[in-house]
């Protein structure tokens, strides 16, 4: 529905984005992933119209964007602020799309209600926005953007502004309300997103697929599982939490996919697709592999023996670094039940790893 | 705002403005002060070498402004003290109280002290009833005292607003980490309060100076023929002696002087900006609690008020009292009639009407202009950064502030008399010189609303389809409405009490409120200084209402978080 063709835009001398391309699919919510900086927002500007690319090509159902102002370009937006227009109260701020459009007063406000009613809002139309909570004005922000029924909302960072609590709810709020809105006459159910987030969690639960974005690059695209499964770079492994990189060699290929690291030899239940015996790769075993095991096991595959560095109890687990042979670090979550079993720190302990929590990145990628 | 192009240049008007009616009547000036004649002739300047007169209005307007500054601060700095870091009743009421000399015309202000003062006075009649004296005991009028209390009356609201605003917002903590370190109230204030108020202190001295140092009508009223600043020597050369190139050398030397302290004042202001972190009042202001604290809090708002309140209300007092046994409204009445020993043709109504016209006009294109201007130097980018060329724009158009009205009337004498722009005779050079005056204030009163304007709003309306226009009305208006209001009346009052340049620039068959007042005050006779009293009462009030509503106006700035 969407395709970006090879956008490209610095900020002055600072280059953001190098060649962007990606398509988005109806009905389809994309999450670009990044760190600050990365150009995820910058992106999104672009497809709003709210910022120009130096370069490339924004086609709409085969339609080219280049010349249609931002406010004809049909699209919701949602800002990290919301920005919320302070001198207008709930009714009047969702429904100045509405009225934009040309609807009357009379005409319009059925839909606001029902915006209002979908974000479970109903009967604060008369309140000024500054007297609702950050979870109330996220949600008039997003009836905001709904109540034009854009082609396609934009989101930046919507949940960027509130508290951990409030967004781990919002969350899955969030992505019932851009999954399951009611279908229209003409409109099919899902509504066709961009959402941009540096939240790895947040971006795994809400988008049918995660764009990982990195200094103005793509990184990698694909399906939440599939990246946490399967990350392409080690950029893409750290940003998404694995922390445990370990150069290795592939001593056995598909399907047995046995590599030999500095832990020794690991067992992985896959590898990338062409890799084969003798190639140079990174072994990422993923801080949920491991398993706490009895010191005294031997014989069994994906055993690593360390010492116990540091553990911090974090309730539903505990994260436990322990040191290797070489001083090198290694950390994993270890299910909150384990800490009573851990021994004091300095001690020695044994793990075993998951063979389907230990990923292979080819090594020609690794550029950091 | 994404405006096309053509509409663009509409942000050139401002600048166009500028270049015609201050830069051009500026060098005009300097042209006649050094080539009066058309070649380089430097007799001007020399004379301010030869003849000792000159020199010593240049010592009296030093000084004076010197010693206006310090009792300045000695009025001052107790009271912002006070307001800073206690919380008393009405303490909303009399802060709002110390600001009002700040919006009063200087003829107002001279008329209230001369009420006061003089020696037919208030005080005098009363001290010489109570004691049963001959002869008036005070004799204030025409010495420097009257003329160094009036200007610190007029500035003690500088000190309370920059000082006060600066040591509001001061974390009381860092006065409690130095005590917890040992250091003893006195060390405190010493080597904690003092250092981080310093640069305030000092920002609101150099105003203040060149606020005193420009000081026309409080001069020309109070200080009568004996005393001359510059300002008020300038005045007289050029309309008392038409001596137009010594008027124009004077405001030469008077312009580099300003031009001085202003780059001080910005580079003392760009310095002083450390990283400090500041609190909201409300975390630092605190009830008095012991009984001495009580009687500095008391002492020192009464002292405050006496100096602030007691001239203004002599002055509303005797205009319903001069010359008559119980209130009278006779002198107000008397402004609607033109008895046949007015100094004018006309009616003093008239000039109420012309005065009001005036400004108006003043109000109407300053604000158009300034608007402009503000858009200019907020920058309209989604990051809401200034451009490079709004940063450099920015003091250019604070430019106007710094210079006196007195030297902007006589540019315009010297600049718009002859072709291409003869000006001498139209009726519009009063309010153009009053769109001038006021348009550093309306900028100043719109950029802090459009700069906190956060851009996300207007990128949300486009992006829910409000063309630019659309945009402007529904979120930029809206938005800076009070900011705008408070702006057209901050035009108003200064266009409507404006004096120096109006003293200069009027036509007598087209006086202005100023003007007749001044006048006025100059005749003998109970019905002309009735007169004057009646209308600075008058002109009193509106500045009032204005000074009112701008407070209400008011969106929470920096220093009121």
């Amino acid at each position: 529905m969407l395709a970006i063709h090879n956008v490209s835009k610095a900020f002055g001398p600072t280059p953001v984005l190098h060649d962007i391309s990606l398509e988005i699919a109806r009905g389809e919510i994309v999450c670009l992933l990044g760190p600050s900086g990365c150009g995820k927002t910058t992106l999104l500007r672009i497809v709003a119209g709210l910022e120009q690319a130096d370069a490339g090509q924004l086609l709409l159902e085969g339609q080219d964007l280049a010349g249609v102002p931002v406010h004809r370009r049909g699209f919701g937006f949602m800002f990290q602020d919301f920005a919320l227009f302070p001198h207008r109260n709930v009714f009047d701020n969702v429904a100045f799309g509405l009225r934009m459009a040309g609807q009357s007063k009379a005409a319009l406000r059925g839909r606001v209600l029902e915006m209002l009613a979908l974000v479970g809002l109903s009967g604060l139309e008369a309140r000024q926005v500054h007297q609702l909570s950050g979870g109330q004005q996220q949600r008039v922000a997003l009836a905001r953007s709904l109540a034009p029924n854009p082609a396609l909302l934009l989101l930046d960072e919507p949940l960027g502004s509130l508290d951990r609590t409030l967004r781990e709810e919002l969350i899955g709020e969030l992505r019932g309300i851009l999954r399951q809105r009611p279908a229209g006459k003409d409109e099919p159910a899902g509504i066709t997103s961009i959402y941009v987030t540096h939240d790895q969690q947040e971006a795994l639960a809400i988008a049918d697929r995660v764009v990982i974005m990195n200094a103005g690059r793509i990184e990698q695209i694909g399906a939440p599982v599939a990246l946490y499964r399967q990350p392409a770079t080690p950029f893409v492994a750290r940003f998404l939490g694995m922390e445990n990189l370990l150069p290795g060699q592939i001593v056995e290929g598909a399907p047995g996919w046995l590599t030999a690291t500095p832990l020794g030899l690991l067992r992985s239940a896959a590898g990338p697709v062409d890799a084969a015996a003798g190639d140079s790769v990174l072994a990422v075993a993923r801080p949920d592999a491991a398993r706490l095991v009895d010191l005294a096991t031997r014989a069994e595959e994906n055993l690593v023996a360390g010492q116990l560095q540091e553990v911090s109890f974090r309730g539903s687990q505990v994260k436990i670094t322990l040191s290797y042979a070489d001083g090198q670090r290694l950390v994993f979550d270890l299910p909150g039940a384990a800490a009573g079993d851990l021994p004091a720190p300095g001690q020695w302990i044994q793990i075993q790893l998951d063979p389907a929590g230990i990923s292979l990145l080819a090594r020609s990628v690794d550029a950091s | 705002m994404h405006l096309p192009k053509p509409w663009r240049l509409l942000f050139a008007l401002p600048l166009i403005f500028l270049a015609i009616f201050y830069f051009y009547p500026l060098l005009s000036i300097l042209g006649v002060s050094l080539a009066p004649e058309g070649r380089l002739d430097l007799s001007g300047v020399q004379a301010l070498w030869t003849r000792p007169y000159l020199a010593q209005v240049l010592w009296f307007t030093l000084w004076q402004a010197a010693a206006s500054t310090a009792l300045t601060l000695l009025l001052g700095l107790p009271a912002a003290y006070i307001y800073a870091r206690y919380d008393f009743p009405a303490k909303t009421l009399l802060r709002g109280l110390t600001t009002i000399p700040f919006v009063l015309p200087t003829v107002v202000v001279g008329v209230a002290f001369v009420t006061l003062f003089g020696p037919r006075g208030v005080l005098n009649d009363w001290l010489m009833a109570a004691l049963g004296l001959a002869s008036p005991p005070i004799k204030l009028l025409n010495t420097v005292w009257i003329i160094l209390l009036a200007h610190a009356f007029y500035n003690a609201a500088v000190v309370v607003r920059i000082v006060g605003g600066m040591w509001a917002n001061l974390d009381p903590r860092l006065g409690e980490a130095a005590a917890v370190l040992g250091a003893s109230r006195w060390r405190r204030t010493w080597e904690v309060t003092l250092p981080l108020l310093a640069p305030s202190i000092a920002a609101a001295s150099l105003l203040i100076f060149l606020f005193c140092f420009t000081s026309f009508g409080v001069v020309l009223i109070l200080g009568g023929a004996r005393f001359a600043t510059l300002e008020v020597e300038i005045y007289r050369q050029t309309v008392n002696y038409f001596n137009l190139p010594l008027g124009a050398v004077l405001a030469l030397v008077q312009l580099a002087i300003t031009f001085v302290v202003m780059v001080v004042y910005t580079r003392m202001q760009a310095r002083s900006s450390l990283p400090l972190n500041l609190r909201p009042q409300s975390m630092t202001v605190r009830r008095p609690a012991t009984r001495r604290e009580w009687l500095v809090v008391a002492g020192v708002n009464t002292l405050l008020m006496l100096v602030l309140l007691t001239p203004l209300l002599a002055l509303a007092v005797r205009s319903l009292t001069l010359g008559a046994d119980a209130p009278t409204l006779r002198h107000y009445l008397a402004l609607g009639q033109n008895p046949t020993q007015s100094v004018f043709f006309a009616p003093p109504v008239e000039a109420i009407r012309n005065s009001l016209l005036f400004s108006l006009a003043a109000v109407a294109l300053s604000l158009a202009l300034g608007l402009l201007a503000a858009y200019l130097l907020a920058g309209n980018s989604a990051h809401n950064r200034p451009s490079r060329l709004a940063r450099w724009l920015d003091p250019v158009f604070l430019l106007p502030l710094g210079t006196s009205a007195v030297t902007l009337g006589l540019g315009y004498i010297i600049a718009l008399d002859e072709p291409p722009l003869n000006l001498r005779t139209s009726l519009a050079l009063i309010p153009l010189a009053y769109t001038l005056i006021a348009m550093p204030f309306v900028v100043r009163s719109l950029l802090p609303a459009l700069r906190g304007l956060n851009p996300r709003l207007r990128e949300g309306a486009a992006v829910l389809g409000a063309s630019p226009g659309q945009v402007l009305r529904e979120i930029d208006l809206p938005i800076i409405g009070r900011a705008l209001a408070a702006a057209a009346i901050f035009a108003f009052t200064i266009s409507l009490g404006e004096f120096g340049a109006t003293l200069l620039l009027y036509q007598p068959r087209y006086p202005t409120m100023s003007v007749v007042i001044y006048r006025a005050l100059g005749q003998p006779g109970v019905s002309n200084y009735g007169q004057a009293l009646a209308m600075s009462t008058l002109l009193m009030l509106v500045c009032l209402v204005g000074l009112l509503l701008i407070e209400r106006l008011r969106v929470g700035d920096a220093g009121e978080f």
